[in-house]
């Protein structure tokens, strides 16, 4: 075999690539490491700009303020309620209309699809929407949590094209001989075959649950029901925090205190989703891969 | 000849079929009821638009008024701005964050070493999955004028803080720039899932042709990846009214307002905050046909020039 010479142009290109992609991982990474060193640093030293690589000043101040607020650990309650629930609901619905409009001789199929593809393009949009919760009595309920949100349309194509090509035509012919309902089929055969689409399934919608706040902020008016994320948005944006959090220290400080505070929620709030992360990063892009799959 | 027997002969087998498969029925039953409630009775309260909404008549029975919400819309003297504002945003956002992907997915896909093409992967994934509020709290904390750490740095080469987000000419690059960071990554998937997809025939071909890796880049990889670009472009393109309302009205505040409110965040308070329903449903009716319009138009566009589309 000839070895070809590396052109210049080639050469060029190389550099380019590399220099392209080491700069995005810098770009990506660096801010969350600043956040984590930031969030154990003296805020002083940050505030003096001597925070750049390595924390300064280590102190857990900030987290231990944070553990101590009760509007935090209700939150996160309450992310938890409503993640769980709110998936699971989300499971159930998605595969029970995913097997139909998997099965070739379901008549309905084509009809239910654009029935629901429509609703990926039009919606009555956020008032009627409003106006019809509040006429079914979930207004400031825990439930509008997980109901409004129950079945997603770009998730249920997903779930459909893997039983599509996995669970073939004749496994079910042969089970109806043996005297097999549907229902017993997807139960018995369809979802223990559906591990990996399942797993795909429950990471998008734990996330989507874990991290919404869109829903709270219109159906929602008690603070008792405020999902994390809503908490958040006050400590963060609106700068709001609980007396409670930073009562003891003086006007000067209380500046210093808050930015401390404000660092660590952003790792608390985000850590569940992060350690997980690595771990279910394959079922994510699987789930990205089937979903590009057009039928 | 009897055309009328098979016709009941296929009525029959319907109505067989029915029978056997009622299961089938009962399982998307729920669900079918899930999307009446949600998303179908919502399309149907669209009509308060045109209404004089009470909320003891409901939708049905409260009195037509014809297009008065739409006209005291566009007499509105926030009309423009919020029109220039949405499409302003929007259309930074597809210019600038549209190729990022694809130009991140085409680099991916020459890295021959294993580790480093996964590593970038993960790392770019991450943003992703971080949460808009989180998202706009690390926006605030890093450009905050007095401890974020952009001014610090930028008070290395003694220029003066800047309150980017009090100032409404930054509003646009904060919104569209910190879109890339958290979506760049996650965008790129799809298109290397195209890429992985191309003929590795055509590779060796080029490679015997002497082609230069700009040159294969060009020649095979993007038309390999083209109908994909082209769908995405589309769904791109009827999504262009609706940029993200969670993250625009969580960067908002009344120094930026003149850029940052668009017709999403004014309709949210319009009809939320201020309970306007007829008025802020009629704002949202209009927003979702110019969408559908832009949806049709590029679709048809794209089936003439490039063979995909939609449907």
């Amino acid at each position: 075999m000839v070895k070809m010479k590396t052109s210049k142009g080639d050469l060029v290109f190389e550099i380019v690539k590399y220099s392209v992609l080491i700069l995005s991982l810098i770009a990506v990474l660096y801010p969350l490491y600043f956040i984590v060193i930031a969030s154990i640093s003296d805020p002083a030293a940050i505030n003096s700009g001597r925070v750049w690589w390595k924390p300064i000043g280590i102190n857990f101040e900030g987290f231990k303020r944070i553990f101590q607020d009760e509007l935090i650990w209700k939150g996160y309650a309450n992310t938890f309620l409503y993640t769980i629930v709110g998936t699971m609901i989300n499971i159930l619905l998605t595969m029970s209309l995913a097997y139909p409009l998997s099965r070739k001789n379901f008549r309905l199929g084509k009809y239910i699809m654009i029935f629901l593809l429509i609703t990926m393009y039009f919606n009555g949009g956020l008032i009627p929407r409003y106006l019809i919760v509040k006429k079914l009595n979930l207004l400031d309920t825990w439930q509008v949590m997980v109901l409004v949100n129950a079945v997603n349309v770009f998730n249920v194509i997903i779930a459909r094209t893997f039983l599509k090509n996995t669970i073939p035509e004749g496994l079910y012919e042969a089970a109806v001989i043996d005297g097999c309902t549907h229902i017993k089929f997807l139960l018995k055969i369809v979802l223990p075959l559906s591990k990996a689409i399942i797993a795909v399934l429950v990471l998008f919608y734990g996330v989507f649950h874990w991290n919404e706040y869109f829903t709270a902020l219109i159906y929602l008016r008690d603070e008792k029901l405020y999902p994390l994320q809503l908490v958040l948005r006050s400590i963060l944006i609106e700068n709001q925090m609980q007396d409670s959090m930073v009562s003891d220290v003086d006007m000067i400080q209380h500046q210093d205190v808050a930015e401390l505070i404000k660092y660590g929620v952003i790792i608390v709030s985000s850590l569940p989703v992060l350690i997980l992360y690595p771990f279910l990063q394959k079922y994510f892009v699987q789930g990205v891969m089937i979903g590009s799959v057009k039928g | 000849m009897n055309t009328a027997k098979p016709l009941k002969k296929r009525k029959v087998n319907a109505v067989r079929a029915i029978k056997r498969d009622y299961q089938l029925y009962l399982l998307v039953l729920p669900a079918i009821i899930y999307f009446l409630i949600f998303h179908y009775a919502p399309m149907y309260g669209l009509q308060i638009a045109f209404k004089d909404y009470h909320v003891l008549d409901g939708f049905t029975n409260s009195p037509w008024i014809g297009f008065k919400h739409f006209e005291r819309f566009f007499n509105n003297y926030q009309f423009w701005r919020l029109l220039k504002n949405t499409l302003g945003i929007s259309l930074f956002q597809l210019v600038a964050g549209f190729p990022i992907p694809i130009i991140l997915a085409l680099l991916l896909n020459q890295v021959k070493q294993k580790r480093f093409k996964k590593l970038v992967q993960t790392v770019t994934y991450i943003p992703h999955f971080i949460s808009v509020v989180v998202l706009v709290g690390m926006l605030n904390i890093f450009l905050s004028p007095s401890s974020g750490i952009i001014n610090t740095f930028l008070g290395l080469f003694d220029i003066k803080p800047i309150y980017f987000l009090g100032k409404p000419e930054y509003f646009k690059s904060i919104f569209v720039l910190s879109g890339v960071w958290q979506n760049a990554g996650w965008g790129s998937i799809i298109y290397l899932a195209a890429l992985s997809g191309i003929n590795p025939e055509l590779y060796e071909a080029a490679k015997v042709d002497g082609a230069s890796k700009f040159q294969i880049i060009k020649n095979i990889d993007l038309p390999g990846i083209l109908p994909t670009i082209m769908i995405l472009l589309i769904m791109n393109l009827g999504r262009i009214m609706n940029i993200g309302f969670q993250k625009a009205y969580l960067l908002q505040n009344s120094l930026n307002a003149p850029s940052s409110e668009i017709i999403q965040t004014y309709m949210y308070k319009i009809g939320i905050l201020q309970m306007e329903f007829e008025y802020s449903t009629a704002i949202s009716l209009f927003n979702t046909v110019i969408n559908v319009i832009l949806l049709v138009t590029a679709n048809k566009l794209s089936k003439k020039f490039s063979d995909s589309s939609l449907w």
